[in-house]
């Protein structure tokens, strides 16, 4: 069996990962891995060939391929950053061994001084979500539909009716109408859209495709394959209201149903875990509850720009490198940021304090549902920390909001988040 | 002289941030905007309303690389009602590796002036398949 020692292992080449790489190698890393399960670098970028990312990151609009294209290059242009492709990683032991295995090399045990982990996320299948119905091929998750449609060379099916209107399902729409095919509706549960404004804009209302809001799938037809659903409006508990069921022929049914953080390998590690985001709880340097272990991007809760994902990726990397460097970020008060009024999640979960007295913390939250006129909050013993206007505010659009670096002294072992509509009603 | 003004709600999908504003239009002219929060995103409502353009990314098979399709993307946005047209042309078109990010795929598609680019890098099969590096 192969054995190597690295400063910084890397778990995942995606937009994540390659940030934290880059970083750490700038910050003081000799030896730094990543490791990816595909073919190549570059992650879920690779088949998200629409453009629109790195406004913020490169001040210019860029396609998924462009964008993971400028890293992969950062990450050649340092000869201290070895990359492993076609390597799945089996275990992460708390000493921070790696066991991992790819078809050239068979079983690698490979030891960290610090581990990054940067898996992203997966999609919730049918089955997470139990449609009823028989089982038919052509019945896929969106993003598989994207990597066949925009990397393979395959279509999924001609006539396309899609469950749910989150951003890849939207760009979906667009993509297999401009391959020919003919998508007949989105159908989203919610009475509102979870995708980007522009998405809807660009990618249904252009193509002339409807979108039926309050809707849902409640049988899938066909036998070897999908030849057609049945969806019916659902009531305010979204259950489907009787009698309202109508039906569409279709060869093929996306699912755009919800990202879920891909944590099997921090999981079994015992790391906590916050409930809502799916990810592990972090603090504002990334790292985890288990020292040494750091995590970024679509692994600790699922974002809506890549920038964010990378500015992540590089704190991460640099705490970690830190950490390899013996330079010990783990040390100093913690905090517990309760998100609630409105607020469904926060991230980070916990602030360290001594580590931050010269740096703001950044907050990534989502809010429970649409908002429109909401006031963000931030208190703490009692103290307003951070207050800011929201004009609108979606589920489906991450809220940003630094915490000045003089106003953490004055944070307790609590800080609450919380939306209030103008007038000093909850937001709820 | 009743001036007919007509307000259109724009939902600007520059960048993410959405604004969603308003542009009046009064005898086919623009008279205001309000609610964009960036100059770039005025100057997508003032074109929305006169001659919308939309950025078009696809693929076009591609020979001997390493995948059997190279993503592309047009390097300027192109007239909306030409989209549909563009993708089909190129449906039809073929490369061969390699072939570099930003190298013209379709110059001048369809005499619109505008160049449809590969928007990746894509090596060819027999080059060495990336294993360890550095």
């Amino acid at each position: 069996m192969i054995e190597q020692a690295y400063d910084v292992v890397v778990v995942g080449g995606g937009p994540a990962g390659l940030a934290a790489a880059v970083s750490a190698s700038d910050n003081g890393a000799l030896r730094v891995l990543v490791i990816e399960r595909d073919r190549e670098l570059g992650g879920i970028l690779q088949q998200c060939i629409h453009n629109g990312f790195g406004l913020h990151r490169f001040q210019q609009e860029l396609t998924g391929p462009g964008y993971a294209g400028r890293y992969i290059r950062m990450v050649g242009e340092r000869p201290n950053i070895a990359v492993l492709l076609d390597t799945m990683v089996l275990s992460v032991a708390g000493d921070k061994t790696i066991l991992a295995v790819n078809p050239r090399d068979g079983l690698l045990k490979i030891t960290a001084a610090a581990v990054v982990f940067a898996m992203g996320c997966r999609e919730r299948t049918r089955g997470a979500i139990r449609i009823p119905g028989s089982r038919p091929a052509g019945v896929f998750t969106a993003g598989a539909a994207q990597r066949m449609v925009n990397m393979e060379g395959y279509l999924p099916g001609k006539k396309i009716v899609i469950l749910g209107s989150g951003d890849i399902g939207l760009i979906m729409a667009r993509r297999l109408s401009l391959e020919g095919c003919d998508v007949k509706a989105v159908l989203e549960i919610m009475p509102y859209s979870n995708g980007l404004t522009r998405n809807v804009v660009q990618c249904l209302e252009d193509f002339g495709i409807p979108l039926h809001l309050s809707h849902t799938v409640v049988g899938v037809h066909g036998k070897d394959r999908v030849t057609g659903i049945t969806c019916a409006k659902v009531d305010d508990a979204l259950r489907p209201v009787p009698g309202s069921e109508f039906d569409l022929e279709c060869d093929c049914l996306l699912l755009s149903v919800g990202l879920i953080p891909e944590n099997e390998l921090s999981g079994d590690l015992g790391i906590e875990m916050d409930g809502l985001t799916g990810g592990p709880v972090v603090d504002q340097l990334r790292q985890t509850s288990l020292p040494g272990f750091f995590a970024a991007g679509n692994v600790v809760h699922v974002h809506d720009l890549v920038d964010f994902v990378s500015e992540e990726g590089e704190t991460a990397g640099k705490y970690a490198a830190r950490h390899a460097c013996g330079l010990s970020s783990s040390v100093g008060r913690l905090a517990r940021i309760m998100a609630s009024d409105g607020v469904r999640t926060a991230v980070p979960q916990v602030v360290r304090l001594d580590d931050v007295r010269t740096a703001p913390v950044r907050l990534y939250m989502r809010v429970a549902r649409p908002e429109r006129r909401v006031t963000l909050r931030l208190l703490s013993n009692s103290e307003l920390l951070l207050e800011r206007v929201l004009p609108v505010a979606k589920p489906g659009e991450m809220v940003v909001a630094d915490i000045p670096a003089d106003k953490l002294r004055a944070i307790g072992d609590v800080v609450t988040v919380v939306l209030r509509r103008q007038g000093g009603e909850q937001g709820e | 002289m009743n001036k007919q003004e007509e307000k259109r709600r724009i939902s600007c999908i520059v960048c993410p941030l959405s604004c969603v504003g308003e542009v009046s239009i009064a005898d086919g002219k623009i008279t205001g905007m309000a609610g964009f929060s960036c100059p770039r995103g005025q100057d997508y409502a003032r074109e929305e309303v006169t001659a919308p353009k939309r950025t078009l990314t696809s693929t076009v098979r591609i020979s001997g690389g390493r995948l059997p399709l190279l993503p592309v993307v047009s390097r300027q946005p192109l007239p909306k009602d030409k989209i549909m047209a563009c993708a089909g042309c190129l449906s039809t078109v073929a490369v061969s590796a390699p072939v570099r990010e930003g190298d013209v795929i379709v110059a001048d598609i369809l005499g619109l002036g505008v160049d449809v680019v590969a928007s990746r890098d894509m090596t060819a099969r027999e080059e060495p398949p990336g294993g360890m590096m550095g």
